[in-house]
């Protein structure tokens, strides 16, 4: 009954989208008035109905119902309660439909929220966002119904790959999708003003907060997806430029375009034309990420099905919307009038080169990732690794950086490059303080990561700069987030500078017994003993890791083997082991038993990395989304208006 | 500054931007890209010595070969037709094993092994390399060349 419930309640709010597209579409056209009213409430009780169909497929996996072929192919009665519930979204259906139910939640929180535009200009937003759901409710119902049942419900189901079961997995797709979903009420308010023509700085403030919303989950989903693929692939590193990384970031690079160009629009009315242009490309490249993942063009753990009719039918919906809303982009952007202007130095222009500079590298990203698979079209196969990023997006990157530096610390409208140059004077000492430190004692380092540190070091500074001489109290939180999310960008940035150049590798055959070096630790093998999960089985070795005070730590890396199930293979993964100190992170990987000259296994192989600051790239993307967050929170009017009550009230209770 | 000229330098900034952009990715590519090949091509000589390439092919039965190391690894890539001897000293994959896919990242050396840095293997038979596809389910390697 559960399957056949959640699939009615699918149809019921693809019925709603629908009513509110027509309703909004005739309204607008001169229709009746009673039709907009119509659609805030049918926007809402979409939202709830998938809202309970996305539950109705949880209750499912839960309960190990395997005549629902979903569940069969991707769940196991065995397996841990949590990996059940985050098996949901472990696999193609069940990922889109999570995908729809935050398209649907996303509309009915504008319908309840925003009241900040005007009648007509939300009607149009909530038309095109539910025009959006429709599509995907369409591509759910016609090609990947999750509710599918099994004519003969097998005794037991396949399971989940076990590179997805990781704790990891329950979080990283849901906030990437929120992000990434996110995005797409900035489109809708983006089609909605140009269909309207209300184009201008309340355009600008009621879209800002959302921006900033979806950037803070993929700015988390990214982190916390480079920190899983860190300790779960067993790789030591960090960031592989795989295409479904760079699918990540690509949206995410076009939402920290916008909403530095949103800031332009809100404060000033100037880069109209621009914002709504970058609001239509961030969803856009939410759209061409799924559709590259899900339509099995690459191979990866995220493409979950090969299935050319699913990808043509991404393919077909994508070029729809993305077509359309540049189409509707096209006709209206002569009639979006000319915005105020402004000098070159001025915070505006600064703006604007952070945002050539954030499309420049999102464009070159997107060329590396999209390169491939339109050569292999044409009968070339060629692969783009991280040379081509490295080299194109790192400089780039760097002098983004310095232009952040300025940035903050220029007046709006008009500034002046002597006054520039004596905000920044203790910022250029700590930049070639640590250039010169690098220079005689950092050894050989390799160009880019010297120039990352050294500039991570200015950045720092000078992120702080707006602070100083300010009453700490009365600094607005948005000034307050900008602050920390670039004092954020200079942590993350520094910690990638010290991993990259003073890392340590060591790779041995060891026996137990056996000491190995790597950076100031000694690490001694103990041994190594079976131990079995609670659906796999291990041999975990034991390490202790002595450092030059004498303490030592003991860690234990894990080579796991989960049987296969129902018919499938086994599968082997490999559990690093970390140990974090203050100046960075041991990463201990256990590899296979080396057969000795009696084929007996006496040795295994030992992969030890020594990685300095590595845990500051993490504390920089945390540090990036609270930034972020703060910057929300100033937004949000409620909030501001207290703190300015408490403040007056503080000066009250000290007035003499 | 005029205000009037404003539009004009901020446009020339964009297009000057996006030239070098794109001088800076086509060359980038041209240097860094690595061609896929299979052990049929590397035999008809289309990758030169030191080129970075990605190679595609099965682990030949019988063919994997440890080192006294304890680390480094010979082994054989097929593909049905040629082929190519691969060395690789590292931790190999999870499910890197003989008569099963693999890719590997490398060079070709001049004594015509293939080193590789990086070697990838196939998960399971739900995540099987695109490029893989191509070959025959049932291979089996053809006398060593």
């Amino acid at each position: 009954m559960i399957a056949e419930m959640g699939l009615a309640l699918l149809w019921i709010a693809a019925a709603l989208a629908c009513l509110s597209l027509v309703a909004g579409a005739v309204f607008l056209r001169g229709g009746p008035r009673e039709l907009a009213s119509l659609v805030r409430p049918a926007s809402v009780a979409q939202a709830v109905l998938t809202t309970i169909a996305f539950g109705l497929l949880i209750a499912l996996f839960v309960r190990s119902d395997m005549s629902v072929e979903l569940v069969a192919r991707n769940s196991n009665s065995l397996k841990p309660m949590i990996f059940k519930v985050a098996g949901t979204w472990g696999n193609h259906e069940g990922s889109m439909l999570l995908w729809l139910m935050i398209l649907s939640l996303s509309g009915g929180l504008i319908a309840i929220f925003e009241k900040r535009l005007r009648e007509d200009t939300l009607v149009a937003t909530l038309a095109a966002q539910a025009a959006l759901s429709l599509g995907f409710f369409a591509f759910l119902l016609f090609s990947s119904n999750p509710f599918k049942r099994l004519p003969v419900a097998p005794p037991d189901g396949q399971g989940l790959n076990p590179l997805l079961q990781d704790i990891g997995l329950a979080f990283h797709p849901p906030t990437l999708y929120v992000g990434y979903v996110g995005l797409s009420v900035a489109f809708s308010f983006a089609v909605g003003a140009l269909i309207t023509r209300e184009i201008g700085p309340a355009f600008a403030r009621a879209m800002r907060p959302w921006v900033l919303g979806s950037w803070i989950f993929l700015t988390l989903g990214i982190t916390a997806g480079s920190y899983w693929a860190y300790y779960e692939l067993g790789w030591g590193g960090w960031w592989f430029w795989d295409p479904v990384e760079n699918v990540s970031l690509v949206p995410w690079l076009a939402g920290a375009a916008l909403l530095h160009s949103v800031a332009v629009t809100a404060t000033r009315n100037a880069l109209r034309a621009w914002t709504v242009m970058l609001a239509v490309i961030g969803f856009s490249m939410s759209m061409v990420g799924t559709f590259i993942v899900r339509s099995g063009l690459l191979t990866s753990v995220h493409s979950f099905a090969v299935d050319p009719e699913r990808g043509t039918f991404l393919l077909v919906l994508m070029a729809i919307y993305i077509g359309g809303a540049l189409t509707l982009f096209a006709l209206r952007a002569g009639s979006v009038a000319e915005g105020k202007k402004f000098a070159l130095l001025s915070r505006e222009g600064s703006l604007v080169i952070n945002n050539l500079l954030l499309t420049t590298i999102l464009a070159l990203v997107l060329l590396g990732t999209l390169y491939p698979i339109v050569a292999e079209a044409m009968g070339e196969k060629i692969s783009v690794g991280p040379p081509y990023y490295n080299r194109v997006a790192g400089p780039l990157a760097l002098i983004l950086c310095l232009v952040m530096v300025a940035g903050p610390l220029l007046s709006w409208r008009r500034d002046d490059g002597k006054k520039l140059w004596s905000r920044l004077p203790m910022a250029i000492f700590a930049g070639a303080a640590i250039l010169f430190a690098l220079i005689l004692f950092g050894g050989r380092i390799g160009l880019l990561p010297l120039l990352g540190m050294t500039v991570a070091g200015v950045v720092a500074v000078a992120s702080l700069a707006p602070l100083w001489g300010r009453n700490l109290r009365r600094t607005p939180l948005p000034t307050w987030g900008m602050v920390v999310a670039h004092f954020g960008v200079a942590v993350c940035l520094a910690g990638m500078g010290a991993e990259s150049a003073f890392i340590k590798e060591r790779l041995v055959a060891a026996a137990p017994g056996d000491i190995v070096k790597v950076g100031d630790f000694s690490v001694k093998f103990v041994g190594v003993k079976p131990v079995a999960g609670p659906n796999y089985t291990a041999i975990k070795g034991v390490l202790v890791a002595t450092i030059p005070s004498g303490r030592s730590f003991t860690m234990r890396p894990e080579a796991r083997t989960f049987p296969g199930l129902m018919g499938t293979a086994p599968t082997e993964t490999n559990e690093a082991a970390l140990l974090t100190r203050p100046g960075g992170q041991l990463y201990a990987v256990l590899g296979q038993p080396v057969p000795g000259d009696d084929g007996g296994a006496d040795r295994y192989q030992l992969r030890l990395w020594w990685k300095p600051l590595v845990w500051w790239i993490w504390l920089g993307g945390a540090l990036i989304a609270i930034g972020a967050s703060l910057s929300l929170l100033g937004r949000a009017q409620l909030l501001t208006i207290w703190r300015v009550r408490r403040a007056q009230k503080a000066e009250e209770r000290f007035a003499p | 500054m005029k205000a009037k000229h404003q539009r004009l330098v901020l446009a020339l900034f964009a297009l000057a931007g996006v030239a070098g952009a794109g001088v800076l990715a086509a060359s980038a590519l041209r240097d860094e890209a690595a061609y896929f090949r299979t052990p049929v091509e590397i035999r008809d000589g289309k990758a030169s010595v030191g080129e970075p390439m990605r190679l595609g092919g099965m682990v030949a039965a019988n063919s994997i070969r440890r080192q006294s190391d304890g680390l480094t690894i010979n082994f054989v890539a097929t593909d049905g037709k040629a082929s190519v001897p691969v060395e690789f000293k590292g931790i190999v994959p999870d499910l890197f094993a003989e008569e099963s896919g693999m890719v590997a990242d490398g060079r070709l050396r001049g004594d015509g092994t293939f080193v590789a840095d990086r070697i990838l293997a196939k998960h399971d038979e739900r995540y099987m390399p695109p490029q893989m596809g191509e070959m025959p389910k049932n291979m089996k390697a053809p006398a060593t060349t």
